[in-house]
């Protein structure tokens, strides 16, 4: 008897004993996450139109670095590879759209292998990350190349011409030069908007095109991943206290302009929306959101920086145990007899 | 409507496989296994020994016990063996087994014709407690003790929610024996003295709500059409959805004034008090995508899973599960040799393809589970600090002993992470622990005493 049949006589008499439930839903972990990049990739292919190929170099090289980086630490550490899941994926794309398209290829490579290896490999992985991984390799890049981390690609502003060349950010000339500044490089502030809104203006790879992250984004929140409280919430604080707290005086500031500026769209959508760095709960959620929203405010109207997104979420991310501590569900029953 | 209970989620319900079979009369097989353990409790005793000549519905186990429900005999025949055998529940359990003579006569007197409007209200409990009723929907707690509460109640609801999936024995009971259910549920009332009646039906079985509240024509008992959403049947939550009531942490549903029954058991206690037919057998649907012919069997308790499956069929693939129950809060049996029993509300043979799911990985922080969670705990911590052993945590932090292992959160994971296992095994510890503690107190108090009398003697 060959031991095919051997297997199969003893499955007849026995049956797999296992604690219940014994079915399950189809979600995987893998599967959520290629969805998630799947709502990155509009962005991202507007990135490789509106900057051309560093763009298109940065990225690959950001996820591959990425995913290969997950891949042979698993491998040397002998653990089962799930390098492959769509999470080391979206570290990588997140990471490289997240900065500056002409941020040198290597440098991209370095953040990408410190957010894998260093932010959520060595803290056990997948889950057991306190950061956002791409917040990590952002961070660390930016205090190892603080210049080329600010450098952005050179740019004809509305004027034209390449004595307007600029190769500032909407939010450096607001920093640096001031709001009417800013107006004026944009022409007017209806085509400061409508740029801002397209994501034809200067910053960060993915970060420029507000209608598309909020495609992606809605199609995250229509697919039950995200809860639309969150980033509606992240976004919510922004506009008011940019709005209470403007240029001159109380009530003066333009929330419109620093909703869609930034890292702010991609910040609440992809990132304050991580599963794994915020609470839980829905209560826990909405704190982490208020948080993160006004940290990026103080960031940008107070601090040295001129936009806050990323450490204001890396801050937040911070505080996420204590939030779920204090933020569990009521227990059915708690309190005695109710009707 | 009805307000909803927070989580809850909605799976695949399967009950297409047997929904529209009608309940079909299963012949008594040549040799059944009556289990002396039926019943949350103290398991019984044999009151019958090899060789003993037995009658249906003669009673062949008992318990000094308070907390047990009597064992009949489900078909008249001789005992050949008593003797360990598998069970469903426990691994094992001492089992009566009785050889079918093929009479199938009744124990003297039985049936009987008696008016329960006449009867007094302890008459009424007697005839239940001797009648040795369990709760049939899987709970299996003693009827009669149940019924007697022991704080004044206002409200008895009927479960006919029957959310696990697959399963549809209630469903046919309520299509096909509705009078019988409500005339069950008549005697319950008149026995509780209770101002409200509630029969709940998940709405995605029309045709059972509609049966039923043709039969409650003329009655003061309400059907209502819940939300179809597990774990409706839920006892904690059916109260809640219905009269709007929380019971309490730790507490029981006469706390808030409550009685629920499964309609099974109501069916029961109406054949019971009516007729004095002890329990001997049941409605089980046999279904899962593995048997060829899924039913709705009338079966004896006692009858072998085996024995059932055969009757449907056998198999028509390779089940890689054969659950007691349904596929939510059923057990996984490792051999079709278990028989039927008083909670058995279906036998389910699933293949691997609705049973295999990936491996288990790391709790990526979702939150899913704690949306599901009707119970308002939050499972991803149970799992990972009962995984850690930090059992005390689960317990004082996360509510450990709440949960109602009802498996929302398990379903939904997309980790895979086997999180009732996780919890199962924090209660069990919890458990052990504070019995150990309990008995070395005893221990102590006991080594005080006896020095406490020497010191008297040598006084």
């Amino acid at each position: 008897m060959n031991e095919e049949a051997v297997k199969q006589e003893t499955a007849d008499e026995l049956f797999t004993v296992s604690v219940s439930p014994h079915i399950r839903d189809d979600e995987t972990i893998s599967h959520i996450m290629w969805q998630v990049n799947a709502a990155l990739l509009p962005a991202a292919l507007f990135a490789v139109w509106w900057f051309g190929v560093p763009a298109l170099i940065n990225m690959l090289v950001g996820v591959i670095f990425a995913v290969l980086g997950e891949y042979l630490w698993q491998k040397g550490m002998h653990q089962p590879i799930t390098a492959f899941d769509g999470s080391a994926c979206i570290t990588g794309l997140l990471l490289a759209m997240s900065m500056s398209p002409v941020l040198p290829p290597y440098m991209v490579a370095i953040g990408s292998l410190l957010a894998v290896i260093v932010a959520k490999q060595s803290m056990g992985g997948l889950g057991f990350n306190i950061f956002n991984p791409a917040h990590i390799g952002r961070a660390a890049l930016m205090v190892s190349w603080p210049v080329a981390m600010t450098t952005w690609t050179k740019m004809a502003d509305a004027s034209g011409g390449v004595d307007a060349m600029t190769s500032a950010t909407p939010l450096n000339i607001l920093k640096m030069q001031g709001y009417d500044a800013l107006i004026a490089t944009f022409g007017s502030q209806s085509d400061l908007y409508w740029n801002l809104f397209i994501g034809t203006r200067n910053g960060s790879l993915g970060e420029t095109s507000t209608l598309l992250l909020l495609l992606g984004g809605l199609y995250l929140i229509w697919k039950g991943y995200v809860n639309w409280q969150v980033p509606v919430t992240m976004i919510a604080t922004v506009a008011l206290l940019t709005w209470i707290f403007g240029p001159a005086g109380l009530f003066t500031g333009d929330p419109v302009f620093h909703v869609m500026a930034g890292g702010l769209m991609l910040g609440a959508f992809f990132m304050a929306t991580d599963m794994v760095t915020i609470p839980m709960t829905i209560k826990g959620q909405l704190i982490f959101a208020v948080g993160a929203g006004a940290l990026t405010v103080l960031i940008r109207l107070v601090g040295g920086y001129p936009e806050g997104v990323c450490y204001s979420l890396l801050l937040m991310n911070a505080v996420t145990p204590l939030i779920d501590r204090f933020c569990k569900p009521r227990i059915f029953g708690a309190g005695g007899a109710k009707s | 409507m009805f307000e909803s209970f927070l989580g809850g989620i909605h799976p695949k319900d399967g009950k297409e496989l047997a929904k529209d079979k009608p309940i079909e009369d299963m012949p008594v097989p040549q040799e059944l296994v009556v289990p002396m353990g039926q019943h949350i409790g103290a398991p019984c005793t044999p009151t019958v020994k090899a060789g003993d000549e037995v009658k249906r519905g003669q009673l062949i186990g008992t318990s000094p016990a308070f907390m047990h429900a009597d064992i009949h005999a489900p078909v008249s025949g001789k005992v050949v063996k008593i003797e360990q055998r598998p069970h469903s529940g426990m691994g094992s359990c001492m089992a009566v087994v009785i050889q079918n003579d093929g009479k199938d006569e009744w124990a003297d007197g039985l049936p009987l014709t008696r008016n329960w409007q006449v009867m007094e209200n302890e008459e009424i409990l007697a005839a239940i407690q001797s009648a040795g009723i369990v709760g049939m929907g899987g709970a299996t707690f003693p009827a009669h003790i149940k019924l007697k509460p022991s704080k004044p109640v206002d409200i008895l609801i009927l479960n006919g929610a029957e959310c696990e999936p697959y399963l549809t024995a209630d469903y046919r009971l309520m299509l096909e024996h509705g009078e019988k259910i409500i005339t069950g549920t008549q005697i319950l009332q008149k026995l509780l003295g209770v101002k409200r009646t509630v029969i709940g039906i998940e709405d995605n079985k029309p045709e059972a709500i509609k049966a039923m509240e043709q039969a409650a024509n003329g009655t003061n008992i309400e059907v209502a059409a819940l939300k179809t959403k597990y774990p409706q049947g839920a006892e904690k939550m059916l109260i809640k959805v219905i009269s709007g009531r929380e019971v309490p942490m730790g507490g029981l549903p006469m706390d808030v004034g409550a009685v629920v029954q499964n309609v099974g058991t109501v069916a029961a206690i109406a054949d019971a008090v009516e007729h004095g037919l002890p329990l001997t057998e049941r409605i089980t649907t046999v279904t899962g995508d593995a048997i060829k012919e899924p039913k709705n069997l009338r079966i004896r308790i006692g009858t072998p899973y085996q024995a059932a499956i055969d009757y449907c069929g056998g198999f028509k693939q390779q089940p890689k599960k054969l659950i007691a129950g349904g596929p939510m809060m059923g057990m996984a049996q490792a051999t079709a040799e278990v028989p039927v029993m008083k909670g058995s509300s279906g036998i389910l043979a699933l293949t691997a393809e609705k049973v295999d799911h990936g491996p288990e990985m790391n709790c990526i922080r979702c939150g899913k589970c704690v949306k599901a969670c009707p119970m308002g705990l939050v499972p991803s911590m149970l799992s990972i600090l009962s995984e850690r052993q930090a059992f005390e945590a689960c317990r004082d932090e996360y509510g450990l002993m709440n949960c109602v292992e009802c498996g929302c959160c398990t379903f939904v994971c997309p980790a895979k992470r086997n999180i009732v296992q996780y919890i199962k095994n924090a209660k069990g510890v919890i458990r052990a622990e504070q019995m150990k503690a309990k008995a070395a107190a005893e221990a102590k108090k006991k080594a005080q005493e006896a020095a406490e009398a020497k010191r008297e003697a040598e006084k």
